[in-house]
């Protein structure tokens, strides 16, 4: 693909930097949620109630002296400060957030493990074989795609009530283990895209379904299966309304329940505390965007494409 | 020789994983919620069928109906602004500018902050005397409004919290934009259009498809909003932010009127079909495709 042509730039100059500048001033505006979480997090608690809503802390004493931001006495005290704020948050009486990460996690895990491998044998049940019937129910496919939690999160709970789920980490994890829409989309588009010659070859050799399944397919397709694992791990690991309908006592929370609990815990949780127990929460997911952006972005993307 | 299976079996065999689910995790409890939607079942005790009461209830149930308005005035205002806003931002990254992939990773981020950070972050920013939304109105010599309080702006705060969540759509828009053949805007530009009608007549119509589908999703995203009004006003102030899933939620699980819930998530169900057999024949009717 050849980058741009002249034909769709504004003049040049002027008209180039004012959008530049619109551009940045859009993505600033999208950051400064975070951001300013991020730096109420690093405040003492005074500083979050204080009218004058400044970005950084300003650590002022008594008498209203601020620190230089640059100097070692404001470093010092961003240190301290950091390090109590996000301790409290983490070994507090009411959240259990130990425990929290340890549900999370496991959940997270076999969702991720039960999503990859079994949307990656129905995605090659609907690319790599020709067979009668399959376009049609791939259309019921896309269709449940467009079925959101919240309108069938009273349905099963009817449903898991009946096989006694209730109060089980199973509803958090097993239908996971059935594939999901997006993830057999995804990597269906991918599997479509692997040459016919590759498994034909290997099934005139005499490789089954299965084995060109495990042998060409899945080790070709390693890249979206990656990108189909991480955005299932961020999926599960955020999810807060699975846990909030079908968990229900406090040793099976997962971190997302806690971080609400911590918040609405009695007497109201300092804003301080509450944003560094929230990147504590976060923690992992940011990580993951921040080496793996480009993937995930290009992942996502793929959903409006049509072949 | 081995047995050969016929290939409709052996394809069926293979998308079993998705289809028992299919079955299971969704079929199954909508069948279910149909059948409790004709009783009043509060979960505690056997269910008793009431015949068609609870669709009847709701015709009388003026919170159903606040419900539903505010759902739709919201999905209204954050699809119409979103789509808008999205598809701006999409054409800016388009156009090479020095710091695009900054841009692009900092407006897809919050689509990956979970919904209860988020919901905290928000309402710190809605705050009245300290919050960053007003201190920006402030500068403009506007304000400061009760966002969370106040209930004629609280529904507005959730559609300005929603805009957050757009990446999605500004991704997919990049997507398509990337792919609108060259060769229509070299065309355009012999025939001397102007940026605008460039837009309008060649970019527009070659990225109809994914105009269609961010539409589409976004409407039915917005649709159920429900658990930022949960976290940050339980649907107050005077039900100004109480939204239909909210409503299905209190009545499942905090009322324990499972027969209505049931009845309520129905209404839900068949709008969300609705909307999809129309984006499925939409795309078929209105979309433009290239010639292969």
């Amino acid at each position: 693909m050849s980058n741009g042509s002249g034909t769709r730039r504004w003049g040049g100059g002027a008209g180039r930097w004012m959008l530049t500048a619109l551009m940045l001033v859009v993505g600033l505006m999208f950051l400064a949620p975070l951001f300013w979480m991020f730096a109420t997090s690093l405040k003492p608690a005074a500083e979050t109630l204080s009218r004058d809503v400044g970005v950084l802390p300003r650590f002022a004493d008594e008498s209203g002296v601020a620190p230089g931001k640059l100097s070692g006495a404001y470093a010092e005290k961003l240190g301290s400060q950091a390090a109590a704020n996000y301790s409290a948050a983490f070994d507090n009486p009411v959240t259990d957030f130990r425990l929290y990460i340890r549900n999370t996690a496991l959940v997270s895990v076999l969702s991720v493990a039960g999503m990859v491998l079994s949307s990656a044998i129905a995605a090659y049940g609907f690319s790599r074989i020709k067979w009668r019937g399959r376009d049609s129910l791939f259309l019921v496919v896309l269709a449940t795609m467009m079925i959101p939690f919240t309108v069938i999160m009273a349905p099963q709970y009817l449903l898991y009530k009946h096989m006694g789920w209730i109060g089980t980490f199973a509803p958090l994890w097993v239908p996971a283990w059935f594939g999901g829409a997006f993830t057999v989309f995804l990597l269906r588009q991918f599997f479509l895209g692997i040459p016919r010659e590759l498994d034909e070859a290997a099934q005139l050799d005499g490789c089954s379904h299965w084995g060109s399944f495990w042998r060409i397919i899945l080790p070709l397709a390693k890249p979206a299966l990656a990108v189909a694992a991480l955005l299932q791990f961020i999926a599960s690991w955020n999810d807060f309304l699975a846990p909030l309908v079908f968990i229900n006592q406090q040793k099976q929370y997962t971190l997302m329940m806690g971080l609400a609990l911590y918040e609405r815990q009695h007497g109201g949780t300092p804003w301080n505390h509450v944003m560094a127990a929230s990147f504590i929460t976060m923690a992992p997911v940011l990580v993951l965007f921040l080496f793996t952006q480009r993937a995930l972005i290009e992942g996502v993307a793929t959903q409006g494409l049509k072949e | 020789m081995r047995r050969r299976w016929p290939t409709w079996l052996v394809g069926l065999a293979w998308v079993s994983p998705w289809l028992v689910g299919f079955v299971w995790f969704l079929a199954a409890p909508v069948a279910m919620s149909l059948f409790y939607s004709f009783t009043d079942y509060s979960l505690l005790e056997k269910s008793v069928p009431v015949g068609l009461a609870n669709y009847r209830e709701m015709l009388g149930d003026s919170l159903f109906w606040v419900s539903l308005r505010n759902t739709l005035v919201y999905t209204f205002a954050s699809v119409a602004v979103g789509g808008a806003m999205s598809l701006g931002i999409a054409v800016l990254l388009e156009r090479r500018l020095p710091g695009t992939g900054f841009v692009r990773a900092a407006v897809f981020l919050p689509t990956l902050v979970p919904i209860v950070a988020a919901a905290i972050g928000w309402r710190y920013m809605f705050t009245t005397d300290n919050g960053l939304i007003n201190a920006g109105l402030k500068s403009v010599g506007v304000g400061p409004v009760d966002w969370l309080g106040d209930p004629r702006a609280a529904l507005w705060a959730m559609v300005l919290m929603g805009l957050w969540f757009y990446g999605t759509s500004v991704v997919i828009y990049t997507a398509a934009l990337r792919d609108v053949p060259r060769s229509l805007y070299e065309a355009a530009a012999i025939d001397g259009l102007g940026a605008w009608r460039r837009f309008v007549s060649v970019t527009l119509p070659s990225m109809s498809p994914a105009v269609l589908f961010n539409t589409v999703m976004s409407t039915i995203w917005s649709l159920q909003i429900f658990a930022a009004p949960l976290l940050m006003t339980r649907g107050g102030p005077d039900n100004a932010t109480m939204v239909f899933s909210l409503y299905v939620y209190r009545n499942a699980f905090e009322y324990g009127r499972m027969g209505y819930a049931s009845a309520l998530a129905w209404v839900q169900i068949l709008i969300a079909v609705a909307l999809t057999l129309v984006a499925l024949g939409l795309s078929r009717k209105l979309t433009y495709y290239r010639a292969a």
